[in-house]
This record gives structure tokens, sequence and C-alpha cells, in this order.
């Protein structure tokens, strides 16, 4: 009598903490996927910005008709890519395209004095801003999760769930990789 | 990011406690030791000489309660309606996104990186000097004030930095504490005041119909001892606690800020730009002062230290952010704090988040003077639209801003003393950069042609329309039909 009572506590209790890593691992994988969500909903809003962008530059820049033409096909380019690494890959791109565009506009003075194109400036490097934010705070939920799913206890559970592991968000382009130099002067 | 907020919320904790606990102390002895002295004067003399010598706890626990339902009444309106009242009282006013889209971006950016979920609402203050705050109990209901001078002469990467500042006190529920703790320290001060300036009044009074104190038990005298040295010592002692507090969590809000903007040089600017700055704030009151993210009262002192100073000196804080070298996470925040010798250390969960590495400084940063020209502009004519002026643009090119009074009236143009309507409910027209890019599709059509630098404008509605060489609005009203043509400026002309 006794011995069932005491089983039946430890299954309880056992049953209880397993019920607790489980809805941790959710906890975190929904943390994860709203991460990812948030970095979607940034990367949308750059590709809503882009025609927007080259209506307004297409009148100031007719010599520099293949940056125009490049960050079109980046845009496209990454609008289609499925999958986290793929998209990665494809957004970066699109990052360089937009950066080395921004550049060249550097010389035409009358496009940088147009309103719409300030205003479409400010947004875009704004998004730039928050897809990075995004990135660190969706790759910070990604190894929350997966540590707990590698780690013991919290491991067996995981595999008794199958329970994945998510994949980061990796930045392909080399120059972005690098650590960048701060001088203070 | 989670365990940095509940090692805060258990050592607030212990420290409200301890305050509380100072606070009914205070209130225990100032009751014992008044509360039978009022009853004395009804007459009950005899009673007390009975009495005096054996302890009676009633009058304590009277005076204890009583400070109790000070403290309670005053905290809960704070907790309710703390938020609003700063606000009101520093004349912040509700901006929305056209408003001022940068400064809507970087608040957006940085709850992205704070992993706040719901983006503050966002104020400004009229007032030309440099200073920000945080208000609101919670991350769900706060409020991030900004005032006009800071929007003005701050860049992107300082505007930054401040806001993640301020981002980060609400992260770590600053506000909420800081407000508990400051109407804590204030109950205490006002009590201590009452029970000191009500014993003067007695000892005077008491010295000219004959000594009363002879009437009192020996229990009764250690607790007016007890009271006297409380009413001296707690105000003194929750001062320091408040402020030692605030100027801790104002590292840590630095320490954040470098966290979730990756760049802490943008903050140390900010608070070297702020410092240079010698305007004091005219809207801060005293108790909100923690709230800001620098000292908004005594702007000659910002740079020293002492112990009843509601920030750590300005410069330090710049040094600390400035030899935060090869990493912004909390962890090179605490070496560069020890380096500048600080002995607090931060929160041990803090410490042992991951390393983050530093971005580079924003392009557009290094904004030139016609550009700061703008952006004061911009700031100014913010600040004139949440006040309900009217823009006019002039015929002669002037756009002429007119305070809200004069709707109605006409006025004549400073520059070519033209008469100038004004509209007594004006579609607010969009002053310079403020027009969204998707309006721009939805404009009527309409012809332009260019003459030389004059340009003519052909409604839709069939009316004509010249514009001189120096007309620089961006916008027009057609005079036949009312409606607004916005000015595309065509490249080249």
């Amino acid at each position: 009598m006794i011995i069932t009572i005491v089983i039946a506590v430890i299954a309880a209790v056992l049953a209880l903490w397993v019920a607790g890593i489980f809805n941790a691992l959710v906890r975190l994988r929904n943390g994860v996927k709203n991460a990812w969500s948030q970095i979607d909903v940034q990367l949308k809003r750059r590709h809503d910005l882009i025609p927007n962008l080259i209506e307004t530059a297409k009148g100031y820049m007719q010599h520099e008709r293949q940056t125009l033409e490049g960050i079109t096909q980046a845009r496209n380019l990454a609008q289609n890519a499925r999958g986290v690494g793929d998209s990665a890959k494809a957004e970066s791109g699109l990052g360089q395209a937009l950066a080395g565009f921004f550049a060249v506009a550097e010389n035409y003075p009358d496009l940088k004095a147009n309103q719409n194109f300030l205003a479409l400036q400010e947004e875009l490097s704004s998004t730039e801003n928050k897809i990075g934010f995004a990135r660190q705070a969706y790759n910070d939920a990604a190894m929350q999760l997966n540590n707990k799913i590698e780690m013991f206890p919290s491991n067996v559970v995981a595999g008794m769930f199958q329970f994945k592991a998510a994949e980061f968000f990796e930045i392909e382009a080399p120059a972005e990789r690098d650590v960048p130099k701060v001088s203070f002067s | 990011m989670f365990e940095l907020i509940r090692s805060n919320k258990r050592r607030s904790m212990a420290l409200m406690f301890f305050m509380l606990a100072l606070l009914l102390a205070l209130g225990f002895a100032i009751g014992g030791a008044m509360v039978p002295s009022i009853s004395m004067r009804t007459g009950n003399v005899d009673e007390i000489l009975d009495h005096g010598l054996i302890f009676d706890p009633a009058p304590g626990l009277i005076g204890m309660g009583i400070a109790f339902i000070i403290w309670a009444v005053q905290s809960l309106v704070a907790y309710f309606q703390g938020g609003r009242i700063l606000l009101n009282v520093s004349g912040a006013k509700p901006i929305e996104r056209e408003d001022h889209p940068q400064l809507h971006n970087v608040v957006e950016e940085m709850c992205i990186a704070a992993g706040l979920s719901k983006v503050p609402q966002i104020y400004v203050i009229d007032d030309m000097a440099m200073n920000a705050f945080a208000t609101g109990r919670g991350p769900e209901n706060a409020a991030v004030a900004v005032t006009a001078g800071l929007l003005g002469r701050m860049n992107r990467d300082q505007l930054q930095g401040v806001v993640a500042h301020e981002i980060s006190h609400i992260m770590n529920r600053d506000v909420l504490f800081m407000t508990m703790a400051g109407i804590m320290v204030g109950t205490i001060i006002m009590i201590a005041e009452v029970f000191l300036r009500g014993l003067r009044l007695g000892a005077g009074r008491s010295s000219r119909y004959g000594s009363s104190r002879s009437n009192k038990g020996g229990g009764q005298i250690i607790l007016l001892v007890l009271a006297l040295v409380l009413a001296v010592l707690a105000p003194i002692l929750a001062q320091m606690l408040y402020f030692a507090c605030s100027r801790r969590r104002e590292y840590l809000a630095d320490a954040g800020a470098a966290v979730y903007t990756r760049y802490p040089e943008g903050l140390a600017s900010a608070l070297e730009a702020i410092g240079s700055d010698s305007s004091p704030l005219e809207v801060a009151a005293r108790a909100t002062a923690p709230m800001y993210i620098a000292n908004p009262m005594d702007v000659q002192s910002r740079s020293a230290f002492s112990p009843f100073a509601t920030h750590p000196p300005l410069e330090e804080r710049v040094r600390i952010l400035r030899t935060m070298a090869g990493g912004a996470s909390y962890r090179d925040y605490q070496a560069a704090w020890s380096k500048a010798g600080g002995r607090a250390q931060m929160p041990a969960s803090a410490l042992a988040a991951g390393a983050v590495p530093l971005r580079a400084a924003n392009p557009e940063s290094g904004a030139e003077a016609p550009e700061r020209k703008r952006q004061m502009r911009l700031a100014g004519d913010l600040l004139r639209k949440v006040n309900q002026y009217i823009f006019l643009s002039c015929l002669c090119g002037l756009r002429v801003k007119v305070p809200p009074q004069s709707a109605g009236q006409t006025l004549a143009c400073p520059r070519c003393k033209r008469a100038l309507q004004v509209p007594v409910a004006q579609a607010p027209a969009a002053a310079e950069g403020e027009i969204p890019y998707a309006v721009a599709k939805e404009m009527p059509p309409l012809e332009i042609v260019h003459r030389g630098q004059w340009m003519t404008f052909n409604c839709s509605c069939g009316a004509r329309r010249d514009l001189a060489p120096g007309f620089e609005a961006s916008q027009v009203q057609c005079t036949q039909c009312g409606r607004e043509i916005q000015i595309r400026r065509e490249p080249g002309v």
C-alpha cells in the first residue's frame, strides 16, 4: 500500500517535472518563432520600400541604370528565397546593393535634397537597423532553445518530443562580419 | 535579460522593505512620544501619572498606522497616475509617427533590440534644454519623452543612445521603482519635518505654561529621544539610499544602452553634448529628476560626485562608455566601470550573458552644418505643430507659421506684406519633410510647365498658377478648387 503511494507520488513528481521542461521548451520555441516573424516583418517592409526608392531615384540617376537594376534584382531574389539560410544570403546581398546605391547617391545633390528621397532613406536605414537588431534577438532566442535542447537533463525531454534545434541567422557578407574598428579621437 | 530584471527586483524589494521599516519606526517613535502629550492637555494628568511608567504600545501603533496610511495613499496615486502626472508636470505633448519619423524609428529599433513588445508612446517637451525621460509603471504602459532641444541637436546615433538608455530604464522597471522609492523618501521627510516643527512649537508653549516634561514616564522619554534621533537621521539615510540607488540604475541603464545599440560611442557623445549644454530644464521638479537622462535641475553640479546626486558625474559616464573596448556587453561595461574606480558590481546574471560585438558608426551621423540647421528647423516645426500652429505658404515663397490664436484673422506676410487669410480649421498642412511618400502617388493629375526659373502649375480643375523662382514651400493650394498640390521639383531645372 505504502509502496504504491510512494511510486504514485514519484510518478506524479516526474510527470510534473517533464511537463515543466516541456513547457519551457515550447516557450523557447515560440520565442524563436516570434523573433523570426519580427525579422520577417522588417524584411517585407524593406521589399515594399524598394520600388518607391527606385521610382524616386529614377528621374535623377539616368546614368546609374545598372545600380538600380541591381537593387531590383537583389530584391526579387530576396523575395523568392525560402528558408532561414537562403534568405539570410539573399537579404545580405540586398543589403549590400542598397549600401552601394546610397554611396552612389552621394554624388547627386538634387536627389539628396528631395524630400521623398530623404524620407525613404530614413525609412530604409531604420529598417536596416531593425533587421540587425531583430537578427540579434533571433540568434539569442535560437541559442537559448538550442542550449536547452542539447543540455542535460532537458535534452531527454527534448528528444522524447522531438524538438529540433533552430538555425542561426548567419551573416554571409564578409564585410559585415568584420569587427568594426572604432576610434575615439 | 530577464535574470537581470529579477535580480533587480529582489534588490529593490529589500531596499523598499528597509525604507518602509524606517518609516514605520519613525511613525512609532513619534506616535509614542506625541500622542500621550496630546491627551495630557485634555486633562487626564492623573491617569498619565499612574500609567506613564508602563510602556503602552497603543500610541506608537497609532503613529505607525498614520505614517503607513500617508505613505499608502501617496503610493497608490503615484502607481496609477504617476506617469500621467509626470508628463503633465513636464508639459510633454504626445506625437505620432508622421510628426517625427526618425524619432519614431529610433524608438522602434530600440524596442526590437530590447525585446520590448509594445512601442511606448512618444512625447516631446517644449524646451530647448537637452534632456529625456521615461515613465510608466511597466513595459506595457511606458512612455518616452524627449525635449525639442535634444531632437534639434542630436545626430541619429546620439539620439539612438539616449533612447536606448530610456528603454533600458523601462526594461529594468526603474521608473516604477524610483517613483515608489521617491514617494517613500518624501513621506519620511514630510513626517520628520512635521514632527520637528511641532516639537519646536510645543517646546515654546510648554516653557510658557510650565514644564510638562516631568509628567512623562521614562519609556516615553526614551521614545521621544528615539523619535528625535530618527527624525533627524531617517531623512538623511533614506535620501542617501535613494540617491545611491538612482545612480546605480543610471550606470545600469548606460550599460543596457550599450548592449542594445552595440555602439557605446553614440550615448557617450550624446552625454558629452548634454554636459556642454548649460541651460536647465525649466519644467523639471526635484521629484522627477531621477527619471531624466541627466540631472535637469543642478546643471552646474552635473560633473561633481555627491552622495546626494541623482546621477553619476557625466564625465565619468562618458569615460566608462569610451573605455569599453572590444565589445558592448554588460561584462565589457563592468570592466570599464571597475577601471574608472567603480566598486559596485552588476548583477551576476548580466555579466554571464554572451559577448556582444561593437558596430560601426552610422554613416549619416556625421551631419554637416546645413543638415543640422534643417534638423533644428524640423524640431521647431514639430513643436509648433504639436501646439496647433498653422502653416501657411505665402505666394512669395515664405512659409509663415501662425499661432493658433490668430486663426480666422487676416495677417500681412512678413516678407512681401501680402494679406494672408488664416483659415479657422485648417486641414493640417504638412510641414516640409513631413509628407509621407505614400501620399505623393495619390495627388491629382496636373501639368507642370517650366519657363526658365518659373514654374506653372495647371491644376486638374483647370486653374493655372505661376510660381516665382523663390517659392520654396513643398506644396501650394489651388486658388480655384482649394486642392493642395504637392510640388515635385524635377531634376536639372
